[in-house]
Order: structure tokens, then C-alpha cells, then sequence
């Protein structure tokens, strides 16, 4: 085999607010093989957002990586000088933020703001960068004369488009994608799921993509890693993960989510509660407050995680249990209260 | 029989959009948001309005409890025609029928305390003070609060989307409505907490009878929630009918698409293209006959010449050409 475009081993990442420590991502490892689209899946605050950040090092001034390694094709991300990670960012990592629909800057047109990537970073002529900048349009789907109008003039959906044409003018060999069709409708989240997929076996590039929603990851990505309070609590293939999760977290994530394809509409649950607070963490497992099956041990000792079975990490104490716990997890009344 | 509560025949909302120099120039300067609807809700009914952004579905919403008025046609509640109500009839009006925004936190103010923003809609429909405190409680009860008391003098930014999304409803529930509209309530908020929000919703509308309109892009959320579906495209239905009969056998081309653009939890999911041109076209300025023929597979030529009249197809009614003969 191969090895992976990027390796993430023991990330910490800290936001450093005055007396106070939040740790966003405690010991996150996991691995994006080349050529593949891998999910970071979780909840709003779960450290996904500024794990993918971190990837083109643009965190915010407070937040330091204080442990562990993201080895990209040889190079530690979190070690290498600024200006070799300036050297990175467009031309082998791209990233593209989340609502990417309004990083555009408004009063440019957006001809000017892929002239910026692919003559400043790209060292392109203008005819050059002009060239590149139609046959980007073209392979996301917008015709090139729109290159002349200005972001407000497109639609949602296309401006997504946009944002991913700038990620790809570089022919970058991984692109993190945060969020990158939250907020648009069902019909254009599949045609930009189906551009990304098409683009990613064409030009045979890795996609990280950061999102909270699983139908997404079950619809695009080879792999999911699973984020919760800040730490990866489940990494496999993903269409193991949707058939035999592990972790109760996963387990509760598709009870919540409803599904078109099921002959009724059953009962959806919530998992209630809420995460912890990353300032102060509880000791043991960090979901063991919302978890069904937690155990007296799962409040004290913090679980690894650990690989179980080929290809499947998990960081769960009752893990060896999985296949009692997932039929139990299917009854919408081991949850507790739905409402 | 019962007469519906909400009746709506050939509703239209047109906005007036552009400068004069385009008008000038001959551009279109209106937008026909909502372009001939008719439906009619019966008391207790929950329908679900579903389609794309721009489909015109959050202006249907908004017309029925007058944040906007019709610019022709008409929609009715109670038998009284909406953009007439005048006075005591308009304020009772107002505390009979709501809305429930999309994102929780613009539809408060974040620097009033909650107890604030729920006495709001009880002062404006003149609830003696004394009550304020008990009705505010009972509502924050109906939505499962729990230890509602706690959130009294709290700030919108101190709870959780999924929490103030509940806030957000009780305050739409204070004044015992009988019609509520719902814009995507879960649409801002985690998966996880998703569920409960929508099991609060279902668990309302049934205790207290509502009548209620569910406003979605997805059929999943809506099947959910509603046995009944309208399916708008530009302003207009396309096809109106039981929720499950459209999950299983969608007969609008429109509604196929939408169908199979449901996003699912599955691995073993159609990765084949979407059966839908992409690109909504310019609203300013439809296609002619049907408006959406210029995405659609099954187009032929009388669809471009006739706008397709509203058919009964079994269960369901359908703006189609293409069940012109199935009658």
C-alpha cells in the first residue's frame, strides 16, 4: 500500500483564552489516503472546523498546536516555517471555508479573484491565468463568460461552484472542503456532490470533507472519522460505519436522521443533551453523560482509540459489545426521553 | 362539513424588482414569486410546502399569516379574506396564526432576556401583566423545556440552537394559535438534536390541534411531520397530494427529482444524475406554457405552448402534460 497524503498523529489544538485552556482537538489521529474523499463528521463544537483549519495552518492567533504531527507527502504541517506552509497553501493544500457562498468578495468580480490565486500564488501571465480561469469554469459547470460578473450575480449553488474552482486552480493535491453544501437545497447539494466526485476521479486528488450532516459522508466519502467533543472516536470505511458503527455515538447520529428509503417513517431519536465543555472536560469518556450504555468505568478512564477488526478504530470501552449494543441502539427507547 | 380554515384560490405575489432604467430598457421588472396557487387546509391539517430556494414556498408561507399581502387572487382564513383584516379583527388574527423562522437566533433579539422576547406577543395582545410569568412557563413547558425557570433571564446567545429553537416556538405557541407556519425550523440545527425539536413539533401540533404548514427543501423532514405535500416550482404547484403516495410513486418530473434528491443515511444509495436540467431559470423571466419544462427530461412541444392545468391523478393532483389524457 501506499502512503497516505496526509497522517494526522496525536493533534492537539488549543485555544488560549485568558485563565483558561480549551483543548478544540485532544489527540485526534487518522489517515487521508491518496485518492479518496474522507468525512470529519460531528456536532457543532466538536473541533472539526478547526482540525480542517489547521490542515493550511489558518487558525486563529489564540489557538496554538501544541502536540502531534500532520505529515503531509513527507512534510510535518505542524512543524514547517510559515513560508513553507505559504508555499503549501493553493498549490498542494486548498481549503475551501465554510458558506463558501459569501467568501467571495463582493465588489470584485470574480475573474479578478481567480486572477489573484492563479497570477499572485500561481505566477501565471494573464493570458495564462485567463486561459486557466475558463477551463476551471468549465469543469465545475459555469459557463466562462460569467468569469466577468460579479458574486452577487449567481445563485447559491454557483457560488459554491466558484469557491471550488478557486481550490482547484492550483491543482492541488488535497482539498479540505468545510461545509460545502450546508445551507443549499437537496437538488443542488447532490449536483455539487456529484461535481466533487467526478473531479476527484479525474484529476485523482484527495478531499477532506468537514460536515455534520451523515447522509452527505454516506453519499460521497470512502471513509468517515468521526469527531466528538474533540476527539476521533470512530475512523473506518464508510459504508461500515452505516452498517456496523461501534461507537454508540455513530449509532445514536443515524437513529437521528431520517431516512426517504424506509418503508415508514418510524420514530426519529434525539440524543439528548448536549457535549461537554471543552474548558473542562469531564474525566472518562466524553460522551459517556449522553451515552446509553455508559458504564461506572466509562465515567472514570478515557478511552483510546484502538483498532478493531480490519480498518475500524474506535475509541469505546464496551467496543467488543458493538453488535448487542447496535440492536439495543435501534429502539428508540434505550435513548430515553425523544422529546 | 367543516369549512377549511385557510382557503387560497389563485393566490398571486408579485415583487417589483429592477430601477427604472431597466424597465426602461425593456428588462422584466417583476417577480412572481407566488403565481396562482389554490389549496385549502381543513382544521387540524398539516401540509407540507417543499421545493428549491426561490421556489416561492417561504412568500406562500408569508402571505397566509400576513407578513406579506397578495397582489392578487385571494387567501382566506376562517372564511375572511387575509390582506382585509382591519383593527380588533386584525389583532385577532395575529394571535390566531404564526410563524416559526428558520434560524432561531435572527428571530430573536439577542439583547433581550428571554422572558422579554416571550412577553413581547402577550402584550401586544393585551394579556394583563399578571399572567405573563405563568403563560410564559406553560409555553416553555409545552416544548419540553425542562426547569423552564432557568431560561427566564437568559440571553439568546447563552443557549444551544437546538434550545432556542424551543424558545422560538413556545413564543409562536403563547398565544394559543390555531395555525402555525413552520420555515424550516430544523434546517440551522445539528442532526442530532434535529429529532427532538421535530418530535416536540408533532407532539404539539397534535395536543393542541394546530393547523400547519411545514416549509422544506427536503421531502424526508417533511414526510415526517406531514401527510400531506405541495410541491412548488416558481410559484406554482405541481402536484398536491399524500405525502406517502409522492415518496413512493412521485409523478410530477419535478417531483422525481426532488424524490431522488433526498439525501440518505444509507451506503447502498443511486449515485445515478439527478433526472432535472441543472440551474433554476431566471424568475424574472420563466419559460412559457410549463415553467418547468426547460429542466425537465420528459418536455414535448405542448408544454413550451400551454401552461398544464391542475389534474386529478387518483389521490393527487398534478400540473403536468403529460397526465393531460389520463383525466
Amino acid at each position: 500500500m501506499s502512503q497516505p497524503l496526509l497522517s494526522v498523529k496525536n493533534l492537539s489544538i488549543v485555544y488560549e483564552v485568558p485563565n483558561l485552556d480549551v483543548v478544540a482537538v485532544s489527540r485526534a489521529s487518522f489517515d487521508v489516503p491518496r485518492g479518496s474523499i474522507v468525512g470529519l463528521v460531528g456536532e457543532s463544537g466538536c473541533g472539526k472546523t478547526t482540525m480542517a483549519r489547521a490542515f493550511t495552518r489558518i487558525i486563529s492567533d489564540n489557538a496554538k498546536i501544541t502536540e502531534g504531527s500532520m505529515d503531509f507527502d513527507g512534510k510535518d504541517l505542524a512543524k514547517i516555517s510559515e513560508r513553507e506552509m505559504n508555499d503549501l497553501r493553493w498549490r498542494d493544500i486548498a481549503f475551501v471555508p465554510q458558506s463558501a457562498m459569501n467568501s467571495l468578495d463582493p465588489v470584485y468580480r470574480v475573474e479578478y479573484q481567480m486572477h489573484e490565486v492563479l497570477r499572485g500564488r500561481g505566477g501565471m501571465s494573464r493570458s495564462q491565468a485567463k486561459a486557466r480561469a475558463a477551463e476551471l469554469f468549465e469543469m465545475v459547470g459555469i459557463e466562462a463568460n460569467r468569469l466577468r460578473d460579479f458574486p452577487h450575480q449567481f445563485s447559491g449553488g454557483m457560488r459554491q461552484r466558484v469557491a471550488i474552482a478557486l481550490a482547484l486552480a492550483l491543482n492541488p493535491k488535497l482539498i479540505v472542503a468545510d461545509e460545502p453544501v450546508t445551507a443549499l437545497d437537496v437538488i443542488v447539494q447532490r449536483q455539487i456532490l456529484d461535481q466533487m466526485r467526478a473531479l476527484q476521479r479525474d484529476l485523482g486528488i484527495s478531499i477532506i470533507m468537514v460536515t455534520h450532516d451523515i447522509s452527505v459522508v454516506a453519499y460521497i466519502c470512502d471513509r468517515t472519522v468521526v469527531m466528538y467533543a474533540g476527539e476521533v472516536v470512530e475512523d473506518c470505511e464508510t459504508a461500515t460505519l452505516l452498517s456496523k458503527p461501534l461507537h454508540p455515538y455513530t449509532m445514536g447520529l443515524k437513529n437521528a436522521f431520517p431516512d426517504i428509503a424506509s418503508a415508514g417513517t418510524g420514530i426519529l431519536t434525539p440524543i439528548s443533551g448536549a457535549p461537554p465543555d471543552l474548558a473542562r472536560p469531564p474525566a472518562g469518556c466524553r460522551f459517556a453523560a449522553r451515552c446509553p450504555f455508559a458504564l461506572d468505568h466509562c465515567r472514570s478512564v478515557s478511552p483510546t482509540l484502538m483498532s478493531f477488526g480490519d480498518d475500524h478504530s474506535v475509541a469505546c470501552h464496551r467496543a467488543h459489545e458493538a453488535e448487542a449494543l447496535r440492536a439495543q441502539a435501534a429502539l428508540p427507547e434505550t435513548w430515553g426521553e425523544i422529546l | 362539513m367543516t369549512t377549511p380554515l385557510v382557503e387560497v384560490e389563485n393566490a398571486q405575489l408579485h415583487y417589483r424588482v429592477g430601477s427604472a432604467v431597466s424597465a426602461m430598457m425593456g428588462l422584466p421588472s417583476v417577480v412572481k414569486a407566488v403565481d396562482g396557487i389554490s389549496f385549502s387546509l381543513n382544521k387540524g391539517e398539516s401540509v407540507g410546502l417543499l421545493g428549491e430556494s426561490g421556489c416561492g414556498k417561504t412568500s406562500m408561507g408569508r402571505l397566509l399569516v400576513r407578513l406579506e399581502n397578495v397582489t392578487g387572487g385571494s387567501a382566506r382564513f376562517d372564511g375572511a379574506e387575509i390582506s382585509q383584516l382591519k383593527g380588533r379583527a386584525l389583532r385577532t388574527f395575529r394571535s390566531r396564526s404564526q410563524m416559526i423562522f428558520q434560524n432561531p437566533f435572527d428571530a430573536v433579539n439577542p439583547r433581550y432576556t428571554l422572558a422579554k422576547t416571550m412577553a413581547e406577543p402577550l402584550a401586544n395582545a393585551g394579556i394583563p401583566k399578571s399572567e405573563w410569568r405563568d403563560r410564559i412557563i406553560k409555553a416553555l413547558e409545552l416544548v419540553r423545556l425542562a426547569d423552564p425557570e432557568q431560561y427566564l433571564d437568559r440571553f439568546p446567545h447563552q443557549l444551544s440552537g437546538g434550545q432556542l429553537q424551543r424558545v422560538v416556538m413556545a413564543r409562536a405557541l403563547i398565544l394559543e394559535p390555531d395555525f402555525v407556519v413552520a420555515d424550516e425550523p430544523v434546517s440551522m440545527l445539528d442532526v442530532s438534536v434535529r429529532a427532538g425539536v421535530l418530535n416536540v413539533f408533532r407532539e404539539v401540533r397534535d395536543k393542541l390541534g394546530l393547523t400547519a404548514i411545514y416549509i422544506s427543501h427536503d421531502l424526508a423532514l417533511v414526510r415526517y411531520v406531514c401527510e400531506r405535500t405541495i410541491v412548488m416550482y416558481l410559484g406554482r404547484i405541481m402536484e398536491d397530494g399524500p405525502t406517502e403516495a409522492i415518496v413512493r410513486e412521485p409523478l410530477h418530473p419535478y417531483t422525481q427529482a426532488l424524490v431522488a434528491a433526498v439525501p440518505t443515511p444509507n451506503a447502498d444509495q443511486s449515485h445515478e444524475p439527478l433526472p432535472i436540467g441543472r440551474g433554476a431559470p431566471d424568475p424574472r423571466n420563466p419559460p412559457s406554457g410549463c415553467v418547468f419544462r426547460d429542466r425537465c427530461p420528459k418536455a414535448f412541444d405542448r408544454c413550451a405552448a400551454e401552461v398544464p392545468a391542475s389534474k386529478k391523478v387518483g389521490t393527487r393532483h398534478v400540473a403536468c402534460h403529460l397526465f393531460d389524457e389520463a383525466g
